[in-house]
């Protein structure tokens, strides 16, 4: 059975089309990643399934229930962290932890525990009193993280919920995510870190609007044409203008003091310069379909 | 419907309140600050009314008129040796308020004989009563003298035909005080309730808190419900504040029911509740809810609910507009129970158009919270 289903899903806000024809069915305990650039529509799709936005076009099922009409159900099943901190300045952490637990009904024998531990978790536990205007961004995720995993529901959608969060603590709340989806837990996240990316089962990579690739890492990878170079430049610049010159070139992009470079299987780069042949990263990836979309486009 | 979330947004609601010195100050302040400048500053009793007497005569007869208007208490009369340019300065200064001119051949002519009043009219209010208290001195030392020449021609006593008995049955001090504080309540509780209230939901749209709290299971009645909840303390505590200055400070006498008064109260602000709630949920922005919220509650229960201004002088297409401004019911509710005792059965009527009122904004608002954010 899906978690989630989309069949020809359009959102247009006046002229401006958001989402274009989006089909895609999500399995119950999948991980779902959702990738790409700002704009390319992941929040508007998130929204669209917790019915806070109706779409123009096309069908939705969440849960089985549809977002448009059947909201409440719908709402039941879900939890949504929404990419704005959607929490309350003047309350302190455990007043909208507190707050929030009502909303979910969560019972006061359950609560008490379960906030100690993802207090614990998330090393929040000295901040405990203080208002959540007066934490740091990194906090006030990890706040409205800790707020939506007071309840266990069905679904759980999170819009770009590690914006900001240190590595330490990211590492921490993935290994969360990943204890809840060990318990059955549809999990759908975009985000903008792809080595977050790598730990979904599936991605779907969405620009413009389209979801333009759409499978687990390795499939993403696989399906890849050409390959994928691996140069250490002396001189980055010179280097890259050198590679770009060539045919057969499809992109160059740094990545830390290395040059990733996607060439056509006919070129051999390693003719020119030392390079070797590796196994393309997400962001590679990610990188070469979305300059090849705007190319074509 | 669970009372556990609307309890919880209850909590959340006047946590915000407590803590924002603003909205807690305005709650508490506007109602002293209001009570105390209608309570105190304004009264629309004409007493000591300041005047200049110009007697031309100087005669026993022009003085025993002056007399009567020195021993009463609604006139102050300033000089009694003025003229003209005097009483002229006088009006232009607003020093006084009118000036009375006994003719030289006052006592000559007293049988047919007149006195002139010159009024400053540009107060017309002041300026009417005024009048009509000069008319009166002046009709009764006439009436008396006619009487006295009577007496002394036909060696008789003799009465005027007719003369009014006047009772006042309801305040019969005829202190405005009396009747402005009690219709102070309900412009108070309009402020605080349709103002403050337009000022809670669209705050959750400017700070992104409202796609977050739709996102979980709570239903948009629950949300109102609950918001609703904490200002309705606030209004409550409001409306006890201002009864106890009506009765103990300001020393309006409260002839009626204390139940009828709490169930009146309780109906128009859930009503006025309701209405803050609608226009903040219909405007989404704290600045135009703050600006309709203003327009639609101070004035209207200012202006129109006869709290001040009598209802019945009023042109006939704005008397029929007063029949939609709930705060006019609950005038003449708090008047009534205050001034003449009345209750349920006079007021049964006004009473329901209050409830009908707030049962109907209720179902905008609700109507209004929409689970959706675009």
């Amino acid at each position: 059975m899906s978690a989630i289903e989309i069949i020809g899903l359009t959102k247009s806000f006046g002229s401006v089309t958001a989402i274009s024809k989006l089909d895609l069915a999500i399995a119950v305990g999948e991980v779902f990643g959702l990738v790409g650039p700002d704009g390319a529509g992941k929040t508007t799709t998130l929204r669209i399934l917790c019915g806070l936005v109706d779409p123009t076009e096309g069908q939705t099922r969440v849960a089985g229930f549809d977002p448009v009409k059947q909201t409440t159900q719908v709402r039941d099943q879900i939890e949504y962290m929404a990419q704005r901190f959607g929490l309350y300045q003047d309350l302190t952490v455990e007043e909208n932890m507190d707050f929030y637990a009502d909303l979910f009904g969560i019972s006061d024998a359950t609560l008490e525990p379960l906030k100690l531990r993802l207090l614990g978790m998330t090393r929040m536990e000295p901040f405990r009193n203080r208002p959540a205007g007066q934490l740091s961004g990194g906090m006030k995720q990890k706040l409205a993280l800790m707020c939506a995993l007071l309840h266990k529901p069905a679904i759980l959608l999170l819009d770009e919920p590690t914006n900001g969060v240190d590595p330490v603590s990211r590492r921490d709340f993935w290994l969360i995510l990943e204890d809840l989806v060990q318990g059955g837990m549809t999990l759908i996240v975009s985000t903008s870190y792809l080595d977050e990316a790598e730990r979904c089962g599936r991605v779907g990579l969405m620009h413009e609007g389209r979801l333009i690739r759409c499978g687990s890492p390795a499939e993403l990878k696989k399906a890849m044409p050409g390959l994928f170079w691996e140069v250490e430049p002396e001189d980055m610049r010179a280097t890259r203008r050198e590679l770009e010159a060539h045919q057969g070139i499809w992109g160059v992009k740094p990545s830390g003091a290395t040059l990733h470079v996607h060439a056509s299987p006919e070129v051999n780069v390693s003719d020119w310069m030392t390079a070797r042949i590796i196994e393309p990263s997400l962001e590679d990836v990610f990188v070469a379909v979305v300059t090849a979309e705007e190319k074509h486009a | 419907m669970s009372f556990r979330r609307i309890r919880a947004v209850f909590r959340k609601e006047f946590l915000h309140i407590v803590r924002d010195p603003r909205s807690l100050g305005m709650a508490l302040l506007i109602p002293i600050l209001m009570l105390g400048l209608f309570g105190y500053a304004l009264s629309l009793d004409v007493n000591h009314l300041p005047a200049i007497i110009y007697d031309q005569d100087n005669s026993p007869a022009s003085r025993d008129l002056i007399q009567a208007f020195q021993g009463s208490t609604y006139f102050d009369v300033r000089s009694v040796s003025g003229d003209y340019p005097s009483i002229e300065k006088g009006i232009n200064s607003n020093k006084i308020v009118f000036g009375l001119v006994i003719p030289p051949d006052f006592t000559r002519l007293l049988e047919g004989g007149n006195v002139q009043v010159l009024l400053d009219g540009s107060d017309s209010n002041t300026a009417s009563i005024a009048m009509a208290y000069v008319t009166t001195v002046v009709n009764l030392y006439a009436l008396e003298r006619t009487a006295q020449r009577l007496d002394q021609r036909t060696g008789m006593h003799v009465k005027p035909l007719t003369e009014a008995q006047v009772r006042v049955w309801y305040n019969n001090d005829l202190k405005s005080r009396n009747f402005i504080v009690p219709g102070l309540i309900p412009v108070i509780l309009m402020i605080i309730a349709a103002l403050l209230t337009s000022l809670c939901i669209a705050p959750e749209w400017e700070n992104g808190t409202m796609e977050q709290l739709l996102s979980t299971p709570i239903r948009p009645t629950e949300l109102l419900l609950g918001k609703l909840s904490a200002f309705f303390v606030l209004g409550a505590a409001d409306t006890v504040m201002s009864l106890l200055a009506a009765v103990f400070l300001f020393n309006v006498p409260l002839k009626g029911s204390l139940a009828f008064l709490g169930l009146s109260s309780f109906i128009f602000l859930f009503g006025a509740l309701s209405w803050g709630i609608f226009i903040s949920a219909a405007t989404k922005s704290q600045l135009i809810a703050y600006q309709v919220g203003l327009l639609s509650s101070f004035l209207p229960a200012f202006l129109l609910s006869g709290f001040i201004y009598a209802v019945d002088n009023m042109p006939t297409v704005i008397r029929f507009i007063t029949n939609f401004i709930p705060a006019k019911y609950y005038v003449t509710i708090m008047k009534g129970i205050f001034l003449k005792g009345v209750g349920m059965k006079v007021m049964w009527l006004e009473l329901l158009w209050l409830t009908v009122y707030a049962v109907i904004i209720f179902t905008l608002a609700v109507s209004k919270m929409k689970p959706k954010i675009a």
